[in-house]
């Protein structure tokens, strides 16, 4: 079937020669941070010889490790909330009709849609008036710190992994789960045996994701920290900033290299099990475009 | 296996269905209209109001002194970079893509499948890092510099100029372009184009007559994925701009977190969010036209 879909001639050859460029953009600036973070000298753009120099120093950086630690924190409590909550409005959304269901399912969209710096701006007013509120009425001074980094990457996390679990639950039918109803399964009975095992790497894809992409916050939670709680990405977005120093390359490949893996991981769970004919579909599901995925089902 | 259910236990059985629904979905209906919703309509109360002489908010004396505020030519001036920028890096995508989603397109499934798993890993990593990583072939003796100086030029500065927000933006965003792209060209029912070949178009008339109609919709998707996000840039223009080149994104971050004017940031904010909404019906109308 695909193969008579390949032009043939000049033409295939210049559709090869455009993708092998497009691939170059893509990773030669990346292997050249890797490259670079690998060089001995201070001067980062003279190349001496290749040591492990600066990522001695990162490990014995406190402010980078303690920023690293924030960054694990925040991301592993709003993954688990955002996976949690997220498949259950992924279910809610994909599996039942209710009141209220439209709206819900409008806005359930925007945090992926909407830019992340109005995203930021949002919360920074909300936590503000949050704050001021709770301490006019509890008498309690609140900060911003951890705690709303956490509560805004749970709010934008929640809608990509309803996004990942919501394609995965698209390509099964609910007969598999009447069928358990049929048999006098209780509710929960039904997703503990045949919802959960079915979906389970769309949830771990999404839950992956939202790992990753909280991990990689710059913007949002920019906004949303306070004092002495930065975390690992808007720390060195300060660095990088104020110039370019050997120690932020080393800090960045390994920040790099840990987002490919997740990312390679997340794409790997998604496809299992999903490797026949719709396969290719699903990695379109990633991207949240609005009116493609009700054909692709 | 089924039950005879009477209409009345169905209805009924429908009622508690839907009221298991909500149940289901009621912690993330909550979380998003808590921190969401309310944030959104929070913004929209801050554009109105006004600020006093040490730059805190005052919600009373509600105006529209920031929204006047929008159509100074400063202002006026960072739309329109903003907006052309965003354009640029929209075309400059889609034609880059195209040819690029059909080459994948046209491939054999697994061949298909690597090259998918190539564009979407690095399109998920570490914006920031990857964004980071072109400073070192735009800076003053970064690689292009480099190469020029090699062939006996002048060493090149882009760092730091709306070439480099635009070479980062069209690398940072790109892949948002692919996948739409690819999804659509990937769905094509073939035998159309192979019609049109059987009554003699030439490939590019059976292309422009049958193959890009067709995926139109994938190019409309695209587009706007591309579109939006290139319109609110922020940690590109950050990293690769320079003074002379703020754009919106950066505009309202500093109204935030060095200006210190809420309200005019919130205006910002709104009239952001506008643009691309109009953007998005735009494209949404000619796209439905074209199909």
């Amino acid at each position: 079937m695909s193969e008579h879909r390949q032009p043939r001639g000049p033409v295939d050859r210049l559709l090869a020669a455009n993708a092998w460029v497009v691939y170059v953009f893509f990773y030669a600036p990346i292997g050249l941070l890797i490259f670079l973070s690998f060089n001995d000298n201070e001067n980062v753009s003279i190349w001496t010889e290749p040591s492990l120099r600066w990522y001695r120093a990162m490990l014995d950086d406190d402010r980078i490790l303690g920023a690293l630690r924030n960054s694990l924190i925040v991301a592993l409590v709003s993954t688990i909330v955002a996976t949690i909550v997220g498949t259950m409005l992924a279910l809610a959304l994909e599996r039942y009709r209710f009141r209220g269901r439209g709206a819900l399912d409008g806005i359930a969209y925007m945090p992926i849609i909407i830019p992340d710096v109005t995203m930021g701006v949002m919360l920074l007013i909300f936590f503000f008036q949050a704050i001021g509120l709770i301490q006019d009425v509890l008498g309690v001074t609140l900060r911003t710190g951890l705690g709303t980094i956490t509560l805004a990457h749970i709010a934008f996390n929640i809608s990509f992994v309803a996004v990942v679990v919501r394609a995965r639950l698209g390509q099964f039918d609910n007969s598999l789960e009447e069928a358990a109803a049929d048999l006098y399964a209780s509710r929960w009975q039904t997703f503990r045996r045949v919802t959960l095992p079915l979906i389970a790497p769309g949830v771990a894809g999404g839950a992956l994701l939202a790992l990753t992409l909280s991990l990689d916050d710059v913007v949002v939670t920019q906004f949303v920290s306070g004092q002495g709680s930065t975390t690992l990405p808007v720390y060195v977005f300060g660095l990088v900033r104020r110039g370019v120093t050997p120690l932020i390359n080393a800090v960045s490949t390994v920040m790099l290299l840990a987002s490919m893996l997740l990312v390679a991981l997340s794409l790997g769970l998604q496809r299992s099990r999903g490797r026949t004919g719709e396969g290719q579909a699903d990695l379109s599901e990633f991207v949240p475009t609005t009116s493609q995925h009700e054909e692709t089902g | 296996m089924t039950q005879q259910a009477t209409p009345a236990l169905e209805a009924a059985a429908e009622k508690a269905r839907a009221r298991n629904g909500f149940r289901i979905a009621l912690p993330a209906y909550a979380y998003l209209v808590i921190f969401f919703v309310v944030p959104l309509l929070l913004v929209l109360v801050y554009s109105f109001a006004s600020r006093s002489s040490t730059g805190l908010t005052v919600l009373e004396d509600w105006n529209f002194d920031s929204y006047a505020r929008l159509f100074s030519t400063d202002v006026g001036r960072i739309f329109l970079r903003s907006l052309v920028l965003a354009l640029s890096t929209t075309a400059i995508c889609l034609v880059v893509c195209y040819p690029f989603a059909y080459y994948i397109a046209t491939r054999g499934p697994t061949l298909r499948n690597v090259l998918l798993v190539l564009v979407m890993i690095p399109f998920w990593s570490n914006f920031l890092v990857r964004t980071y990583a072109w400073t070192f072939i735009l800076g003053s003796d970064g690689v292009v510099s480099q190469i020029s100086q090699a062939f006996g030029g002048e060493p090149v500065r882009l760092l730091f100029t709306n070439t480099a927000v635009l070479i980062g933006m069209v690398y940072g965003f790109m892949p948002f372009m692919v996948l739409p792209l690819y999804a659509a060209i990937e769905r094509l029912d073939w035998s159309l184009i192979d019609a049109a070949r059987d009554l003699y178009a030439s490939g590019w008339t059976a292309f422009r007559k049958v193959t890009l109609p067709l995926s139109m919709p994938g190019v409309v998707a695209g587009s706007i994925l591309v579109f939006i996000p290139s319109l609110g840039a922020y940690v590109t223009p950050a990293i690769l701009g320079g003074a002379r080149t703020t754009l919106m994104g950066d505009y309202i971050v500093g109204q935030f977190l060095t200006a210190r004017n809420w309200p005019f940031g919130s205006a910002l904010s709104i009239a952001l969010m506008t643009l691309m909404l109009i953007a998005t019906l735009i494209y949404f109308r000619s796209g439905a036209r074209n199909v």
